[in-house]
């Protein structure tokens, strides 16, 4: 592990309701050096044609991340601060199995390159102190970095969650969703 | 000159415009900068801190501005992609001309300022100085607006000066000068994140100022009530309390409604409306049959709502008020504003903490662009160009007989008028794309070709700029030093990261040099922005908008100053009002009876559906910089038709079908987008495009008789489906702008 100033008491809370669907998080980490201009972060419209509701997706780095369980050449690995990184290039052998097994979809296969890459909370930025490119510049704020006392005191009727339920599966993750006070966990059947 | 000098595809194929995009690993030089300069966005009236990365002279990059207070390292797409308008392969690296048939060629500065000054001289002499009219535009710093003032009035000597603000918050202006004798935003953002009712009219916050929506956020985190009132359900609408699908044209109808409500239930501040203002009682009278059946006629919104929003608005303990561009872009544009601002004064909500009042300018210079004096019926500090006293102050200042100034000239669609009248023969423009931004624009292209000389200053070649005689390579936001004034009254530094490239020159040289070839050389001496910044400061000492106290190192040092700022020791003035001193004649707040008038075109058995008009998150305005920009382009490639699904039905539309809209003024076509977000009654069309994806092909020109402000929000049209589904192709060219 090189030398980090990588901090413990942050953590990536997102918002959908606040999100506001300009894009600027996409942009912004298009950015990065180490993403040859493709985001890894995602906004969609749910339904268009009823709503201008849209969702961002970023990666969960979960607790006990799927993608890298599953993948046959060991290339993804999370680190002692819980970031799992992208795929490690020399690795990765392009077999989309992450991509199959995330259960929130976030990995993409870059075609050209036969290579995963996903967000790694652009390592280069939260190892020297600063927050994420996506949620430094998110208009809305719907994407923010900070700390759980931030968060409480900014947003008293909102709880963070970072507990799934898909089907009969529970994910615990590194990031946060924010839920109706009370919340304690987002049950997605 | 006529029509264009060759076909437009030769031109795109030149000057583009095209997309530009950033190589796969960054730009040379992105992740070691020789350095980061701080500056500000150059898009919208939020003016948002950004770091510029800098490499051999070039911006490569950008990084957040973490400490600036405003927007804390926050963005919107347009803010991240603004550096690629910068190094970009279309831009103007020098003075090109007119030559017929083939489109244009490079010349020296020399060539071009000689045969532009010898233009000049001719038309005026022929036809009169006023025959030579200039138009300037508000994304320019307040040095530059400054000087496009005093270079028409002492160097061109012409009447007929105006800027792209007249179709941006003159309508406010007028009436915050009506209601408060200043035009201003009464508080800064930060009380905004503390109002408890919250009302959001015509303004698509989310799209066009996307970094205040945090400031609406915050105050909804602690329990504020949001009243959005927009035809569209707008990203800021979806969860707000409630959302009021006005009808376009029926604003004054909702707010007079609600004054009246407030009256009914006395929510109102008696003491306020006792001690500190007049004309209560005449713009109570005005609204006394607007009952609530009326109101739902008029406005298109159920009762039920109007009724809740008056209720909220009036129990209210702190409020603020925002309006934009969709209640002041019609031909009762003042009267919109003025009914907002009655609402305000009934209820006493202004100059106490929390509670404040504002239009949101739209351009990035909207605010310090308005107040110093290229507008044709102003002077510096928004000064009256017809009143002696002010008049006589310039003159001063200027140092110039007060009778050699010109007066009063033609607002900037009047000047269109006046082309077709043949009484305007030869024009300079700067800022300014009138040909995709201003409404009916087959007439105005008609006027573009009927001038003797049109000269552009601009950075890249936009439609406008297609059909002049020279064009003058000129500056970007970042190669040129300045100042500008944000949305909420804060003037912030704009630093030169680059100088510009090749023989391109910044603005405020070029319009030195243009004046000192007239023969006042002696008056455009400016050695620095700040030499010019420092005129100003003294041109605006004792005006509305005085900004004598503000200084360089002020606004540097403390992040922004808020005008007025009258003297060194200011600080400047975040909140207005809290002494309840008004700057009207009297020093009251005034009321001001509205009445509801329908818009110019109603709709009609020939014309039945309503049409609207706005804004796209990933563009700005005309996009002669935003259309070259790939990603911003990418987002949203082409203008779409929103229509509600009711009405698609009744024409058998179908999302991406291709439909024809026609109205008065000329027809169009455009891919439909089938949403239930908008009105069953009206259709919506983004502006940012021209040739045939022009909006403002069929938008109207009638005016605002006092803020002469084009009625683009509302007019009436047809829907004929071509039975055709929108091409790819179509899609894929529309930001070049064909014809």
């Amino acid at each position: 592990m090189p030398e980090t100033n990588y901090n413990m008491d942050m953590a990536f809370f997102v918002d959908m309701q606040r999100c506001i669907g300009c894009h600027a998080c996409e942009m912004a980490c298009a950015e990065c050096e180490t993403n040859g201009q493709e985001s890894m972060i995602h906004v969609n419209y749910v339904d268009r044609a009823v709503s201008v509701q849209t969702t961002v997706q970023v990666c969960m780095h979960c607790e006990n991340p799927a993608c890298a369980n599953v993948c046959p050449a060991d290339a993804i690995h999370q680190d002692d601060f819980g970031v799992v990184h992208s795929a490690n290039t020399p690795r990765c052998i392009g077999c989309s199995n992450c991509v199959l097994a995330c259960p929130f979809g976030v990995p993409k296969k870059m075609e050209e390159a036969e290579l995963m890459m996903k967000c790694n909370m652009c390592y280069d930025r939260t190892s020297a102190g600063k927050k994420p490119m996506c949620a430094t510049v998110c208009p809305s704020q719907a994407l923010y970095y900070g700390t759980h006392e931030e968060i409480a005191r900014m947003r008293p009727n909102s709880t963070p969650v970072n507990s799934f339920k898909f089907g009969n599966q529970e994910v615990k993750t590194k990031v946060y969703v924010m839920m109706p006070k009370g919340a304690k966990q987002l049950i997605v059947d | 000159m006529a029509k264009l000098p060759t076909s437009v595809d030769r031109l795109i194929a030149a000057f583009g415009p095209h997309k530009a995009y950033p190589p796969q690993s960054g730009f040379y030089g992105a992740h070691e900068p020789d350095e980061l300069v701080k500056t500000h966005c150059c898009y919208c009236g939020m003016q948002c801190g950004i770091q510029l990365k800098v490499k051999e002279n070039k911006v490569v990059g950008f990084e957040p501005w973490m400490d600036f207070p405003y927007n804390e390292g926050r963005l919107c797409p347009k803010g991240v992609e603004r550096y690629l308008q910068n190094n970009h392969p279309d831009r103007l690296m020098a003075p090109i001309q007119r030559v017929e048939g083939e489109g244009f060629e490079h010349i020296s500065w020399e060539q071009a300022m000689g045969k532009t000054v010898s233009e000049i001289r001719r038309i005026q002499q022929t036809y009169g100085k006023d025959a030579f009219a200039m138009l300037s535009g508000v994304s320019l710093t307040n040095e530059k607006s400054y000087m496009m003032g005093k270079f028409a009035r002492v160097a061109l000597k012409t009447a007929n000066l105006d800027y792209n603000g007249r179709l941006c918050m003159v309508s406010a202006g007028a009436g915050n000068k009506k209601a408060f004798g200043l035009d201003r935003s009464s508080n800064s953002w930060a009380d905004l994140a503390h109002a408890e009712v919250i009302i959001v009219a015509g303004a698509n916050i989310s799209e066009t100022f996307p970094t205040l929506t945090h400031y609406i956020w915050r105050a909804r985190d602690q329990g504020a009530k949001l009243i959005v009132v927009d035809p569209r359900v707008i990203p800021l609408a979806r969860t707000a309390d409630l959302h009021l699908d006005v009808k376009p044209g029926g604003d004054s109808a909702l707010f007079g409604a609600m004054l009246k409500i407030l009256v009914d239930n006395d929510w109102l501040d008696h003491e306020f409306i006792a001690d500190h203002t007049v004309g209560f009682q005449e713009t109570i009278e005005a609204v006394k049959d607007y009952d609530l059946d009326w109101a739902e006629v008029h406005t298109g919104v159920a009762k039920e709502k109007i009724w809740e929003a008056a209720s909220l608005w009036g129990k209210a303990k702190t409020s603020f008020l925002l309006h934009a561009r969709g209640i002041e872009h019609h031909s009762k544009g003042v009267d919109n504003v003025l009914s907002c601002i009655n609402l305000v004064l009934a209820t006493g909500r202004i100059g106490k903490p929390y509670c404040g009042y504002g239009t949101i300018t739209g351009q990035g210079n909207g605010q310090g662009g308005r107040e110093h004096g290229h507008k044709c019926d102003q002077l510096p500090g928004n000064r009256d160009i017809t009143n002696p006293a002010h008049r006589q102050y310039i003159a001063d200042v200027w140092r110039i007989n007060e009778s050699e100034m010109p007066g009063k000239g033609l607002t900037a669609y009047e000047q269109i008028d006046a082309i077709h009248r043949g009484e305007i023969k030869g024009l300079i423009s700067i800022c300014f794309n009138p040909l995709v931004s201003l409404p009916n624009n087959g007439y105005v292209r008609e006027a573009f070709e009927k001038l003797e000389f049109y000269v552009c200053i601009d950075s890249f070649l936009s439609e406008t700029a297609r059909y002049a005689d020279i064009v003058m390579a000129g500056s970007l936001h970042e190669e040129e030093e300045g100042t500008v004034t944000t949305a909420e009254g804060r003037v912030v530094k704009i630093n030169a990261a680059v100088t510009p490239p090749g023989n391109a020159r910044r603005d405020g040289d070029i319009i030195m040099e243009l004046a000192a070839r007239l023969g006042e050389a002696d008056k455009f001496s400016f050695a620095s922005s700040e030499a010019i910044f420092n005129e100003l400061r003294l041109a605006s000492k004792g005006g509305t908008a005085d900004y004598f106290g503000i200084t360089y190192e002020k606004v540097e040092s403390q992040m922004g100053i808020f005008w007025p700022c009258p003297s060194l020791e200011h600080p400047g003035t975040p909140r207005l009002w809290e002494d309840r001193k008004f700057s009207t004649p009297d020093g009251k707040a005034h009321f001001n009876p509205v009445r509801f008038k329908p818009p110019t075109e109603v709709t009609d058995e020939d014309f039945p559906v309503v049409l609207t008009t706005g804004r796209v998150v990933s563009q700005y305005l005309s996009g002669t910089s935003t259309r070259r920009i790939g990603k911003l382009v990418d987002q949203y490639p082409e203008p779409l038709l929103e229509i509600h699904p009711k009405l698609a039905s009744r024409y058998g539309i179908k999302t991406r079908d291709l439909v024809r809209v026609k109205t008065r003024r000329g027809e169009a076509e455009f891919p439909a987008q089938v949403v239930e977000t908008i009105r069953e009654d009206t259709v919506f069309i983004p502006y940012h495009w021209g040739g045939k994806h022009a909006a403002n092909q069929l938008t109207i020109g009638n005016l605002d008789p006092i803020s002469k402000i084009p009625e683009f929000k509302v007019c009436a049209c047809q829907l004929i489906p071509t039975g055709e589904v929108a091409s790819a192709a179509l899609t894929e060219t529309a930001y070049q702008s064909d014809l």
